[in-house]
């Protein structure tokens, strides 16, 4: 009884039949599509569209959890961005995130898979080596590195002094402990690496060849034959990577509370967050700080608030290149 | 498969051709491969001295010395006195496959929906999946930490766990992009067999996309095995709570000397994250390429 109805049904939908029959088709068609992304439609009001509208909402607010939001107009704002002691320290050090762990690790990554892509024996062998670190936690590899570094006992001084060359102070010195969190973003950059040297073994061969036949050099086949192959990737990775920057928080945390010795970041400890001397306070362990530590959740949102603007301006120059990283824009 | 290893081979025959007759090709050769292996043993040498100092006394660590003398393997042992690491691990496995599973049942049909059924309005969905992928964690933080407090989940690992039966964006980004590449025709044949959508995402697709699904999991077991900041929000008040990443950088804060254990506990965090990969290798690489590259 069924099956012929079903039968009638499909052959239905492929020819387009009478009316009837297509919107019942499509009623039950209908209520399946809305049951499997109902959930995620839901996921996403709640925890993404209502936060989004209330942290609005609190950044005009005195909000400290116990009592309710009192409207207080534009002074978190005016005090963000005239008073507040320690926001510009914390927004020059994510821009230092921004401005060189972006690139540096890009173009490390990019030169890594250019090695590798050339590198036809044992290539599972390199691959896998220059992976390995990224799949380290990364709470697991700040500590390691904040051992290794350590200044006076750690293995990296003493190799250095093994060649004659006194070693910094490293995450005990401000001024050398953001270059220390950016050597361990270097090491970790395996997952950059892997998307590079897929794009790089994907670029067609008869490209180079062609090139080759006009009587093309190494150096131009790269500027002309490589590198426009991978600006999908490029664009891709400098986009991610300066969101990831904008809201880099676990490695300058853990290094904080693991170099000074002292209790973690969340406790009580204030002193803690930024060491040594703030120069590791990012704009996010400052928003968690005022808003998670000190309960000053209205001004957090308005921290939060100025984080989306700044966020959304790459999020609109990423959903401009949107079909670059589809598979259908791919082709 | 075969047309492309034999697309990428033949450049790399006539290269070795071509090495021979020329010395200058030689030598670019053996120029990549020094810095190759200079850049290999800079990778290794945190991994290896993590090791040894695992393996040295706690006396011994605060000494300049970089080679174990004895050789300690107590440490390992240790890890799991001097600190409650079952009860984190137990709290890191809980979190992690909860998590996955959760993601799995949620994200696969709207994946499926996104990449196979038309609807009014997938493109506004799309979109704020995207966008959702994208934004900082901590835009958000605020209202959904108050949400939780109400609720009186806040102590426990389920504000990071229970989302996820709603749909993780990443997950369903990823699955999206891979259900894509299966053709439209296998889902037609399964319909006129009398299938319908639930049937074909089951019995087609499913089977067919494992590698994307599979790789979408293994994301969400290795990002909520290596979270910091959600526990950081949720679990920091309550230590019975806290995942084993938490745990270990509060260890060492809290014992400041004691970096043999605190080397043992960071390999034993990286243990897992090492097995998975292990196992699922080529599916994972090609997860990350698929990510946000190409199809």
């Amino acid at each position: 009884m069924t099956a012929p109805a079903i039968a009638r049904g499909a052959a239905g939908r492929a020819v387009d039949t009478t009316r009837p029959r297509r919107r019942r088709t499509s009623l039950r068609r209908r209520l399946t599509i809305a049951a499997f992304i109902a959930p995620s439609v839901l996921g996403l009001v709640i925890f993404f569209a209502y936060p989004l509208l209330a942290s609005i909402y609190y950044s005009f607010t005195n909000f400290n959890l116990v009592s309710a939001p009192q409207w207080i107009g534009l002074r978190n704002y005016t005090y963000l961005f005239t008073e507040d002691p320690l926001i510009v320290t914390a927004t020059l050090n994510t821009l230092w995130f921004v401005a060189i762990l972006v690139p540096v690790r890009i173009v490390t990554a990019m030169g890594v898979a250019g090695l590798l892509a050339r590198a036809k024996r044992a290539s599972g062998f390199w691959r896998t080596l220059f992976y390995l670190p990224a799949l380290v936690p990364p709470v697991a590899s700040v500590v390691a590195f904040v051992f290794l570094f350590n200044p006076g006992t750690g293995p990296v001084n003493q190799v250095l002094a093994f060649f004659g060359i006194k070693g910094p102070l490293w995450f005990n010195d401000p001024a050398w402990s953001k270059p220390s969190l950016l050597l361990l973003g270097v090491w970790v950059m395996g997952d950059l690496m892997i998307i590079f040297l897929a794009s790089l073994l994907d670029v067609p061969a008869d490209q180079y060849e062609a090139a080759s036949l006009d009587g093309a050099n190494g150096l131009q086949k790269l500027r002309y034959v490589t590198y426009p192959n991978l600006i999908p990737v490029l664009v891709f990775a400098v986009i991610t990577g300066v969101i990831a920057a904008l809201q880099y928080f676990t490695e300058a945390a853990v290094a904080s509370s693991v170099a000074s010795g002292q209790a973690t970041v969340g406790g009580s400890a204030a002193q803690v967050i930024g060491y040594p001397s703030d120069s590791l306070l990012t704009y996010t362990q400052w928003l968690y700080e005022r808003g998670f530590a000190n309960f000053q959740l209205g001004y957090a949102s308005a921290m939060a608030v100025v984080l989306f603007v700044v966020a959304g301006l790459f999020l609109v120059l990423l959903l401009g290149r949107v079909k670059a990283f589809t598979p259908e824009g791919a082709r | 498969m075969t047309a492309e290893t034999m697309t990428t081979t033949l450049p790399a025959d006539r290269r070795a051709r071509d090495r021979g007759r020329r010395p200058k090709a030689m030598l670019l050769w053996i120029a990549e491969h020094t810095v190759l292996c200079v850049l290999a043993v800079l990778f290794l040498f945190p991994v290896v001295f993590v090791l040894l100092t695992s393996l040295m006394s706690s006396s011994q660590t605060l000494t300049p010395s970089l080679w174990p003398n004895p050789f300690d393997w107590g440490n390992y042992v240790r890890a799991f006195t001097q600190a409650p690491l079952a009860l984190w691990f137990g709290n890191s496995l809980l979190y992690a496959v909860l998590a996955t599973v959760f993601m799995l049942v949620s994200s696969v049909p709207a994946a499926y929906a996104l990449a196979k059924l038309r609807f009014r309005g997938s493109n506004v969905l799309f979109v704020a999946i995207i966008v959702a992928m994208l934004l900082p964690p901590q835009v958000t933080a605020v209202p959904i930490y108050v949400m939780w407090s109400q609720l009186g989940l806040t102590g426990t690992l389920w504000p990071l766990i229970l989302p996820n039966l709603l749909g993780d964006a990443f997950s369903i980004f990823l699955m999206r992009q891979f259900f894509l590449t299966i053709p439209t025709e296998y889902a037609d044949a399964a319909r006129i067999d009398g299938n319908g959508e639930f049937g074909v995402l089951t019995r087609v697709i499913v089977p067919m996309a494992k590698p994307g699904i599979a790789a979408a999991a293994i994301f969400m077991f290795f990002n909520s095995w290596n979270d910091y900041f959600g526990p950081l929000l949720y679990t920091s008040e309550n230590s019975a709570a806290w995942p084993v990443a938490y745990g270990l950088a509060s260890f060492r804060s809290v014992h400041g000397t004691d970096w043999g254990i605190t080397m043992a506990m960071t390999l034993i965090v990286t243990i897992p994250v090492v097995v998975v990969f292990f196992f699922a290798q080529r599916v994972f690489v090609e997860g990350i390429t698929l990510t946000g590259v190409k199809g």
